[in-house]
């Protein structure tokens, strides 16, 4: 997708007007293993920037969640709740964690686009 | 993804077989380990549960011990009673320090060599440099420690764990739960005992280092037969209620606290002879403090060792030392300790999870029921 962008956390962020959707990337899924709770924001609260988004729960560790961007959660994906597993399954898809309205969208800037996320990502092995 | 070998990690006999399997490799106990297979953590526990999982469990101490009575010798490090088991009778038995906390938890087997008795021991991987020097010092002049770095172990467990080893090794079908024989494993000499950490029928399979990957190879050959990594390995054992070194147990921990005083032999409380006895017995007969408990989170998220746990009153009354999902129940599942006036079964409780608490009640252990093949 042309307009995902990445933090160095493995959040991903796709952008369509001012309404920013959040998730965790395939790498991050696949270090996680097996997702089994997903604990979300409430719809309104106010995140900025590197704030503890949400908590991901696989059979061995929980995981934070960092906001990429800052900005009000106006919808969180109740599908989590009763199948986490989409994280693993659908990472980029129907696994999405929240959609905030955008404070800033400056702070797109500061990420990383696909390219420099898989150079990134390569890195770390 | 491969990730970059640590330096000064050790490998087991089947590190290669790991990487090939395409397992994702982690530290552990000073071991290159897998942590699971591709499959992922929940597929791995749920074919241990339902056919046969293969574990590698190399990094664990093995060692033999010999003497004029090693059974004896070996009594005085710890509770249990050695010296009236059988030949090919195994027991799980705790090495005690002189305060009555537990060095290391372990299973001993009696054996024979050439009609000469001596003691199979197998000891966890983070305690065995420690264990083994104890041990030889404690018992030097009257048994001696040979210790078998050149031993793989394998674990095969499940309920299709025995079928699955007779196509190798038929005569594995005649042993009970907590026994032990040298049999013949497609033509490799193995010590095989009907046993192991995931509550499933099973067997560990000690063999030399350099015939463990053909064994194992052969065995996931055969169709029930999974590779089974450390995650899944955590999440059976909590499951069968079975405790962890360094994390439910420890050197500031009693067998009467963790709920292991059935490992304390009957002859063995009358003579009151093992480490730490006059400590271990007064708990036993005036009550502990505080008691290993299984715990059931409300919910769907797990909580973690080292959560405070918490009356409904809000007053702490314990600490969680294992926590996770259960794959089989689908739920949350933990233990940990709490004064002992709270570990009745359904007591509610409070555990502390990030910024608030979840309901929480003391559940009878194993969450899922033990499937041994017992004698008779």
């Amino acid at each position: 997708m042309a307009n995902r962008r990445y933090s160095e956390d493995h959040e991903w962020v796709e952008i369509e007007g001012e309404t920013a959707t959040i998730g965790i990337s395939e790498y991050a899924q696949e270090q996680l293993g097996d997702v089994v709770f997903v604990e979300l924001p409430a719809p309104g609260k106010m995140l900025d920037k590197g704030d503890e988004a949400a908590v991901v729960e696989s059979v061995k560790a929980a995981a934070e969640v960092y906001a990429p961007v800052g900005g009000e959660v106006i919808e969180i994906n109740e599908a989590l709740n009763g199948d986490p597993s989409l994280v693993n399954t659908d990472a980029f898809g129907d696994g999405w964690f929240m959609r905030l309205r955008l404070t800033d969208p400056s702070e797109l800037d500061e990420l990383m686009d696909e390219a420099a996320y898989q150079t990134f990502v390569a890195g770390l092995a | 993804m491969a990730s970059a070998p640590d330096a000064g990690l050790k490998q087991t006999p089947l590190h290669g077989l790991h990487v090939a399997l395409g397992a994702r490799m982690v530290p552990f106990a000073g071991y290159d380990m897998p942590v699971q297979y591709p499959e992922g953590i929940i597929a791995e526990h749920t074919r241990t549960r339902t056919a046969a999982g293969l574990f590698d469990v190399s990094h664990m101490g093995q060692a033999i011990l010999r003497g004029d009575d090693p059974a004896a010798a070996f009594e005085s490090l710890v509770p249990g009673d050695i010296a009236g088991l059988g030949e090919g009778r195994m027991r799980y038995t705790l090495l005690l320090n002189e305060a009555g906390g537990i060095r290391d938890d372990l299973m001993a087997t009696r054996i024979a060599e050439d009609g000469t008795p001596a003691l199979f021991l197998v000891v966890n991987a983070a305690c065995k440099d420690a264990d083994f020097a104890h041990i030889a010092d404690a018992l030097a002049g009257k048994a001696a420690l040979e210790i078998l770095p050149d031993r793989a172990l394998l674990a095969l467990q499940g309920p299709g764990a025995e079928a699955a080893l007779a196509t190798l090794a038929p005569a594995c079908r005649d042993l009970v739960f907590m026994q032990g024989a040298e049999i013949d494993a497609g033509g490799v000499s193995a010590f095989v005992t009907r046993s192991g950490y995931t509550g499933e029928d099973g067997f560990e399979i000690s063999v030399a280092a350099d015939a463990a990957e053909g064994l194992a190879r052969r065995l996931l050959d055969l169709p029930d037969v999974t590779p089974v990594g450390l995650g899944a390995r955590d999440s059976l054992r909590l499951e069968a209620g079975l405790c962890l070194y360094g994390h439910d147990i420890d050197e500031a921990t009693t067998p009467i606290e963790a709920g292991l005083a059935w490992t304390i032999g009957k002859r063995r409380r009358e003579a009151a002879d093992f480490p730490g006895a006059q400590k271990i017995l007064s708990l036993l007969s005036g009550g502990a403090p505080r008691r290993r408990v299984g715990l059931l989170p409300e919910g769907r998220a797990p909580v973690r060792e080292g959560a405070v746990i918490r009356d409904v009153d809000g007053a702490s009354v314990g600490v969680v030392t294992s926590g996770g999902f259960s794959p089989s129940l689908e739920r949350p599942v933990a233990m940990g300790y709490v004064a002992t006036d709270r570990a009745a079964a359904g007591t509610p409780l409070e555990i502390e999870l990030r910024n608030r608490t979840v309901p929480a009640a003391v559940a009878e252990m194993p969450f899922v029921p033990h499937n041994y093949r017992r004698a008779g």
